[in-house]
């Protein structure tokens, strides 16, 4: 195979970035996305120019730490699964790829293709937790905890914080996100104590960083490599209402 | 140099209790006076850098990725062992002891193993109060599976992404420490030198992987929870990442390194499809629950797997362990496989393969029960195969997964540099010569939250709190020191990649130092080692400079330390002459190819010590005293 990938060049964070086109010739379909990348880097390596600059890590679609636009879709042309996940043989022989960074303010671009996510840390910081310190915890049964609650806890928990949901939200917003690990803790008798003063604060903070808001549109579940529902950001304005009602 | 293990004295299942109590306390008020540097934070070192701040202790966090939540402990898909003994199937604390020291073929230390499975407990009710989602019954307790080595059900998880869940059970408690003031996290910064001052660990020099910036930070202890060192093969499961630098650099500092070839190869991974694979994936050993191993009987037979009728297949882990059938340990699980693709009876078109089938319990309880149970796995396994596991068998085949060796500790998980800790896949000390699975979630936590609060204060206690500053020359050398061989890197300018010359190590180690070794093969990789060396230093090539973010470089500094600990590895491999665990000789084996121990000669870690560039290393001893349980050969039959 061979593809034509038009990728985004920026030297930092403070420079003007564009779009450079290189062909890249001798691909087998069993390859993934990120190895047809490796092999470009490595014949830019050898031309003395310096390699994509691209965030990867476990090439297994667990870390989080990978995500680009290809083709004008967050993760690429497939549902469900992350960038590095991707493989070749979903693209055709001639193709053009276009790879973009995420592109939202409150994830500034780093270099090429690596952006700063560390927004999204700061709006865990602010809620996203059970204050248990190490040391005396009940016994682990103590208390049961419904086969569905705990489900609907791991579906929120599975969130992977890549960015998809942001990169593709055409307001930026980080409802998605946010409202996984709200709606985790909402649903387990754990997250009780905190549960008003953790959806205020996490709302607060994700306003802060410059998140845009939620209109609906759906994209961010259409997108998000792990499937996670809208029905979070439900229960996530559900759970911001009561608290602010309940002062 | 006389290694000292501090295991306390006492019966085994008191030594832990008793210890706790003849340490050494800091006390409240004086905790916040010490600083402690906590490097990496994935499982081990985010409880431990969360749990420290807890008790009060100032803590600077490091970690090369751009979040905690990063860590490759996040790729851990099976779970945790735990001996709660909630199925009522007879397991109990000292059986999880049991099962982890035979299934580590008594190569680790009875008193630290001991103290794990004691901890193990706790580690469950801290996660549950996390808000751990692990899977649940319908009367709302939790749910155990059953992994390799053990024939109870004593592993707890969250659907196949265990290690996921835990690591955000630690970062969400480092957060709030975070979010407290109390932990100050450095993101994108590699270590780069650890600083000694009057013989203790008192600093380390890191890299702003953005910026380029080299700076010294002080503090009075310092944590290294850095992972493992598989990459050294260059195709691993471990992720891209992933390296033994921060170890290696301890190494050079005097640190011990132990039992350096202890290399745990994984039964089932995804085979490598193409040349440029750039890692391997693991299918996880719960798998192994419900799925059969086979292969054709007849050698070289090319029919699809569906078309082999059950008689013409070998299930042959079931037929040569009919007690644990296809959950034997890691170790020999592998070494099977790849036996069976020697004498010819691999499948897929490499034909270095075997399969892994669900048919029986996809009709045995639906393909419903199987996708609530493995489906992210199966979806995984397409996504990268293209292939169907509900409908075709896997095909898998062992690959680098853990590295059992590390850094040497005593019992309160302090290397033989005072001052300088070492935790979880880092260190050497809980799994012997093999590990079994479910085990490295727990031991990253069993030191992170549960053994290094405790164990540090007794050094703590012992030293001045901020007797250090970066103003030090010590400081100032170090950085010189870690500038000059990044220059170097740059300055070469050669012809090669950096994973060019990447990939002919791990072709090195894969062959000669991989799931079965020999002299000659071992005597091989310590000549062909060094001039790989020697081309790297001659011919790599690093683009760009220092002064930016530049990942060829970042690769070619860990690069530079994997070929120093490859030699490293092949030499503990040769000085080994036995087979126990993941470490098999071919020249010690028994009638029916199983691995066979020497305990006469090798019931022994072996620490090994720097002692220049161009002199070998020296290898100190420290016996194994084993007072509870009888070394055994292994027997899974």
């Amino acid at each position: 195979m061979k593809v034509t990938v038009k990728i985004w060049r920026q030297k930092d964070s403070r420079s003007k970035g564009s779009f450079q086109t290189y062909p890249v010739d001798n691909i087998s379909e069993e390859m993934s996305f990120f190895e047809m990348l490796d092999m470009l880097n490595e014949s830019l390596v050898k031309q003395g120019e310096k390699p994509v600059a691209f965030d990867h890590d476990c090439r297994e679609g667990i870390c989080g730490t990978c995500g680009m636009f290809i083709n004008g879709r967050a993760h690429g042309p497939i549902s469900g699964i992350t960038t590095c996940q991707l493989h070749m043989r979903r693209f055709n022989d001639g193709d053009t790829i276009v790879v973009e960074p995420w592109r939202a303010k409150a994830f500034p671009v780093i270099q090429d293709l690596v952006v700063d996510r560390t927004s999204f840390d700061r709006i865990m910081l602010s809620g996203g937790y059970i204050s248990i310190n190490s040391g005396g915890a009940p016994d682990a049964n103590a208390i049961p905890i419904s086969k569905i609650s705990a489900d609907i806890a791991m579906d929120g928990a599975s969130c992977i914080g890549c960015g998809a949901c942001v990169a593709t939200c055409k307001n930026s917003s980080a409802m998605l996100f946010v409202s996984a690990k709200v709606s985790q803790f909402a649903v387990l008798p754990q997250g009780q104590v905190e549960r008003k003063e953790r959806v205020q604060n996490m709302v607060t903070s994700m306003d802060e960083e410059g998140f845009g808001n939620c209109t609906n549109t759906y994209a961010c579940e259409a997108e998000c490599p792990k499937e996670i529902s809208v029905a979070h950001i439900a229960r996530m304005n559900r759970e911001f209402l009561k608290a602010n009602l309940s002062g | 140099m006389k290694l000292e293990s501090k295991i306390p004295k006492g019966p085994l299942s008191e030594k832990w209790t008793s210890h706790k109590f003849n340490m050494k306390l800091v006390n409240p008020a004086n905790k916040r006076k010490y600083k402690v540097l906590v490097v990496g934070t994935g499982l081990a070192g985010a409880s431990a850098a969360s749990t420290l701040a807890e008790l009060g202790y100032q803590v600077e966090a490091f970690s090369y990725h751009e979040s905690p939540r990063r860590a490759h402990s996040i790729a851990a898909q099976g779970g945790i062992n735990a001996a709660k003994n909630y199925p009522g199937d007879g397991d109990s604390i000292y059986r999880l002891f049991y099962d982890t020291i035979k299934g580590g073929d008594y190569r680790s230390r009875e008193a630290n193993v001991y103290r794990l499975a004691e901890v193990s407990n706790n580690i469950i009710d801290q996660c549950v109060a996390q808000g751990i989602p692990f899977a649940r019954d319908y009367g709302g307790l939790l749910d155990n599976r059953s992994f390799g080595g053990a024939q109870v059900s004593r592993t707890f998880y969250a659907r196949g992404q265990t290690g996921q869940q835990l690591l955000l059970g630690a970062y969400s408690s480092l957060i709030r420490q975070m979010n407290t003031g109390k932990v100050k996290f450095h993101p994108r910064t590699e270590l780069q030198d650890i600083v000694m001052i009057d013989g203790e660990a008192k600093g380390i020099i890191i890299r702003d992987l953005v910026t380029g910036e080299i700076s010294s930070h002080a503090g009075d202890a310092v944590v290294l929870a850095t992972g493992g060192y598989g990459n050294v093969f260059f195709l691993s499961t471990n992720a891209m990442a992933s390296n033994g630098s921060a170890a290696y650099r301890a190494y050079k500092k005097g640190a011990l390194f132990a039992n350096p070839c202890f290399t745990q190869i994984h039964p089932t991974c995804i085979p490598v499809a193409s040349g440029f694979q750039s890692k391997l994936t693991l299918m996880s050993e719960s798998l192994r629950n419900d799925g059969r191993i086979w292969v054709p009987k007849k050698k070289g037979d090319n029919r699809a797997p569906l078309d082999i009728p059950e008689d013409e297949r070998d299930y042959y882990l079931e037929r040569l362990y009919p007690a644990f059938g296809n959950l034997v340990p890691r170790d020999v699980a592998s070494r099977r496989a790849k036996e069976m693709c020697d004498k010819g009876h691999g499948v897929g078109s490499t034909k270095l393969a075997v399969y892994l089938d669900f048919a029986d319990v996809i009709q045995r309880n639906g393909k419903n029960w199987v996708a609530d149970k493995y489906g992210n796995l199966f979806d995984m396994y397409e996504e990268i195969t293209g292939e169907n596991p509900y409908k075709t068998p896997m095909r898998i085949f062992p690959a680098v997964h853990y590295t059992m060796g590390g850094l040497w500790v005593d019992y309160n998980l302090m290397s033989n540099l005072p001052g300088l800790y070492v935790l979880g896949e880092a260190n050497f000390s809980d799994h012997g010569a093999n590990r079994l699975g479910a085990s490295a979630l727990m031991q990253g936590l069993a030191d992170g939250y549960f053994i290094l609060p405790y164990t540090i204060a007794d050094y703590l206690a012992r030293t001045k709190a901020g007797k250090v500053n970066t103003s030090l020359p010590e400081f100032g050398k170090s950085e010189n020191a870690v500038k000059e061989n990044i220059r170097k890197l740059l300055s070469v300018n050669g012809k090669q990649t950096v994973d060019e010359i990447h990939k002919k190590l791990g072709q090195i180690m894969w062959e000669k130092v991989g799931m079965a070794r020999n002299k000659a093969d071992l005597e091989n990789a310590i000549v062909e080692i060094p001039k790989l060396r020697k081309e790297f230093w001659a011919d790599v090539r690093v683009p760009g400079s220092e002064d930016t973010m530049n990942t060829e470089l970042e690769k070619a500094g860990r690069l530079a330390d994997f070929l120093d600990m490859a030699e490293l590895m092949a030499r503990d491999a040769l000085m080994r002459n036995e087979s126990c665990g993941g470490h098999f000789r071919e020249e010690f084996q028994t009638e029916e190819n199983e691995a066979m121990r020497n305990d006469d000669e090798f019931t022994f870690v072996a620490a090994w010590e720097h002692t220049g560039d161009d002199s070998p290393p020296q290898m100190h001893k420290e016996d194994l005293v084993f007072e509870n349980v009888q070394l055994t050969t292994r027997s899974y039959k």
